[in-house]
């Protein structure tokens, strides 16, 4: 379903991704570790679109079509969804009326009315309990002053929410507590299925354990030096990354 | 003949710059005392009338049009604006909407005011003045019922005479400046108000402005008074067609609140505001004041000023009744060329007065913006209470905003309460929510309508969302 073919991407005239390859099939889980700056976030921002990421030669597909070509909106209307490792603050947009407008754009997409008031309520609570967020959250504006947790969850919740195919998530364990690793771990588990895909970006063997990889794979300086099963992420644990 | 087809460029943008095919009677332009004692004349004046107009024309010779506003323009020259245009063989009011010329009708369904009572907005009744005559007013039979009087000002000075010399001119001096003078010169329609006592009124009143000849100014003047205990909520709308002319709307609106009555003044501003290059547009000059002659009385203004190609104003109260409040909620986007000054002034004069201002500037394109204001307390002033937010938030890196707050103390046990904020709608957020499948423009809608919410929410329910869309349209272009 993703296919990345000798990607070259470059931020402010530094070249960071180097002949990049990867190929992530339907239903699979693939664990993203490597050391901080080697470009792992870069990878997960050009996958998305970000515009400051420019891509100075290669190819990706997605759903058998060239993804480069797309803005980030269509991208996520592709399926594709990324949870940020740092999520951005909208101060003054209420958390609810954001979730409910991207849940809104994801229906207008699969030719769906926009969600009724109630019903919405009613996701939103189940979805929330799930994850353990409290209601009021949606009322505060988006990841604003949210607590790094508190954010992460959020990011999860959107995903819940929005159904994607593909989804990255950025070091979305780093700032959860073990509980709610356990219920984001939960969230991606229940979302497991023959047709969804995942990119796991983290530096930690914990959320690994709950949410098995097919694959695991080791970046350095822009591009991937190693790939294995769930066992190189043990071995990284144990060794870190010189070893 | 008024055809001005080329008038008609880029209709998609601002789609009420169509203009109306119906020929209009003006009187001829330029302004000295004929021009006035004709519209006095137009309008069937009592003598008493047209001796304050020439009286606030005398005065207006000794005066010069002010130069502090920080807008950009070339003078205007007063001599070659149309004073007065009307429908032609618009010489009384239809009595009834089956009398209305169908092209006026036609117009205001295209702006989307019907006037026809079977498909007005419940609860809203409508003073529709086109340019200098009012044309139709709905719902009266219903608010004569409970004494609440809802008319074109020019039918007010001859069927409320009391009333309106009473309070015309007590709370904007005939002398007060240049565009105020001038208007009290020659103005031509706009509404009047009055609610009697204990009276809260059951719908929102309103008047849609529309200048559709070319050439001509807009001199509007409206009066509300709200007696003891009375409470009115009105709403003013406007626009113009796209014209690569200048046009000038200097209007005066005077409100007055006794004691315990309340006041809810809006605006959806959206006038012709010129075309990308900075071409064309309406100069929007306009003097708004409210009285909070009673105690415990409250005017609050809300505006959404998205058009025009200069906004230069500044609705104010005067809180002279003890415990007297003032509001002040302001949205001003300003596009491309624009260049808006607005703001405020709350001025306190009465014990433990309040005053609350919370003033939100957009800017996008080349345009400024600027919020000025003045909050003066007076020895008299005890305990009187101030709060003032003012947050600018900048689209694109061109456009420029400016805050000018003002204060004058004169009572030592009052206070004055002050946040003010920029920001810049920055790449990361619109990226964010566009990976979550909102396109640029969504997104940034988005992010400007979470700016300025707390502003809209203070409109009247059946206009927050067409605001809302507005402030969409408005900014249109300006990602990326
Ligand atoms: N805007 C930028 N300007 C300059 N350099 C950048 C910019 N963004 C990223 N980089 C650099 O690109 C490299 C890769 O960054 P990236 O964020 O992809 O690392 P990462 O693998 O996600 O690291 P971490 O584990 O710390 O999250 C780093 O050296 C980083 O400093
Ligand atoms: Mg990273």
């Amino acid at each position: 379903m993703l296919e990345i073919k000798k990607l070259n991407v470059s931020v402010e005239d530094k070249h960071i991704l180097k002949d990049l390859s990867l190929n992530i099939g339907k239903g699979e889980i693939h664990a993203i570790m490597g050391p901080n700056g080697s470009g792992k976030s870069t990878i997960a921002h050009t996958l998305a679109g970000n515009p400051n990421y420019l891509v100075q030669s290669g190819q990706i597909e997605f759903h058998n079509k060239n993804l480069l070509e797309l803005d980030p909106s269509d991208r996520s209307l592709l399926g594709l969804f990324l949870a940020f490792q740092y999520p951005i603050e909208l101060p003054g947009v209420t958390n609810a009326t954001y979730l409910k407008q991207i849940v809104n754009v994801h229906r207008k997409k699969e030719g769906l009315d926009p969600i009724d008031a109630g019903e919405f309520l009613k996701l939103l609570r189940e979805k929330s309990k799930r994850l353990d967020i409290p209601m009021d959250m949606h009322s505060r504006f988006v990841n604003t002053g949210f607590s790094g947790g508190e954010k992460k969850k959020n990011e999860v919740l959107q995903m819940d929410l929005l159904n994607p195919s593909l989804v990255i998530m950025d070091e979305t364990d780093s700032g959860l507590d073990v509980d709610a690793l356990k219920s984001t771990s939960e969230a991606v588990n229940q979302l497991r299925s023959s047709d969804r895909s995942f990119i796991i970006i983290t530096h930690y063997l914990r959320l690994l354990e709950y949410i098995e990889p097919d694959f695991v794979h080791v970046f350095q300086d822009g591009a991937i030096v190693e790939s294995g099963d769930k066992s190189l992420a043990s071995r990284i644990d144990q060794e870190g990354y010189a070893g | 003949m008024n055809k001005v087809s080329k008038d008609n460029f880029q209709q998609d943008k601002y789609k009420y710059g169509f203009v109306t095919d119906i020929e209009s009677d003006k009187i001829p332009k330029g302004l000295n005392e004929d021009v006035i004692r004709l519209i006095s004349k137009k309008k069937e004046e009592p003598q008493w009338m047209l001796d304050w107009r020439l009286k606030a024309y005398e005065r207006l010779q000794h005066m010069e049009p002010p130069k502090w506003v920080k807008a950009k323009f070339d003078d205007i020259d007063f001599q070659d604006i149309y004073y007065y245009a009307s429908p032609k063989d618009f010489k009384d009011k239809p009595k009834s909407l089956d009398e209305v010329d169908p092209k006026l009708l036609e117009t205001y369904e295209k702006l989307g005011i019907p006037l026809k009572e079977q498909k007005v907005l419940a609860g809203v009744a409508v003073d529709a003045v086109f340019d200098s005559v009012s044309v139709a007013t709905t719902f009266k039979d219903k608010l004569d019922e409970i004494g609440v009087i809802f008319c074109p000002i020019s039918e007010a000075i001859r069927k409320h005479p009391d009333l309106v010399k009473k309070y015309l001119g007590t709370v904007i001096p005939v002398t007060d400046h240049y565009y105020a003078t001038l208007n009290s010169a020659v103005f031509s329609d706009g509404s009047f108000v009055y609610i009697p006592k204990g009276v809260k009124c059951p719908m929102e009143l309103s008047t849609y402005f529309r200048i559709n000849a070319s050439e001509t100014g807009q001199f509007e003047r409206t009066l509300i008074v709200a007696d003891e205990g009375s409470y009115v909520s009105y709403l003013e709308g406007c626009t113009a067609p796209m014209r690569d002319e200048n046009q000038l709307h200097a209007a005066n609106v005077e409100l007055v609140a006794l004691d315990n009555a309340e006041i809810k003044y809006s605006t959806v501003q959206n006038w012709y505001p010129g075309d990308e290059n900075g071409v064309g547009g309406i100069y929007n000059f306009v003097t708004k004041r409210g009285l909070c002659k009673g105690v415990n009385s409250k005017i609050s203004w809300t505006q959404v000023e998205t058009g025009s190609a200069i906004t230069w104003k500044y609705p104010s109260c005067i809180l002279r009744g003890d415990n007297s409040t003032g509001e002040f909620y302001s949205v001003a986007i300003t596009n491309n060329y624009q260049q808006a000054d607005t703001g405020t002034k709350m001025i306190h004069l009465g014990k433990n007065t309040k005053s609350r201002i919370i003033s939100k500037g957009i800017s996008a394109g080349k345009s400024s913006n600027t919020y000025r204001g003045l909050v003066s307390f007076n020895k008299r002033a005890k305990n009187a209470k101030n709060y003032t937010q003012c947050d600018s938030l900048l689209v694109g890196g061109k456009c420029s905003a400016h805050t000018i707050p003002l204060t004058e103390n004169g009572s030592n046990d009052s206070s004055i309460e002050h946040e003010a904020t920029t920001s810049k709608i920055s790449d990361e957020q619109l990226f964010y929510v566009m990976q979550r499948g909102l396109d640029a423009e969504a997104a940034q809608g988005l992010i400007v309508n979470g700016f300025c919410k707390e502003v809209l929410q203070k409109l009247p329910m059946e206009f927050a969302v067409e605001a809302q869309k507005l402030v969409n349209i408005s900014l249109e272009g300006s990602v990326g």
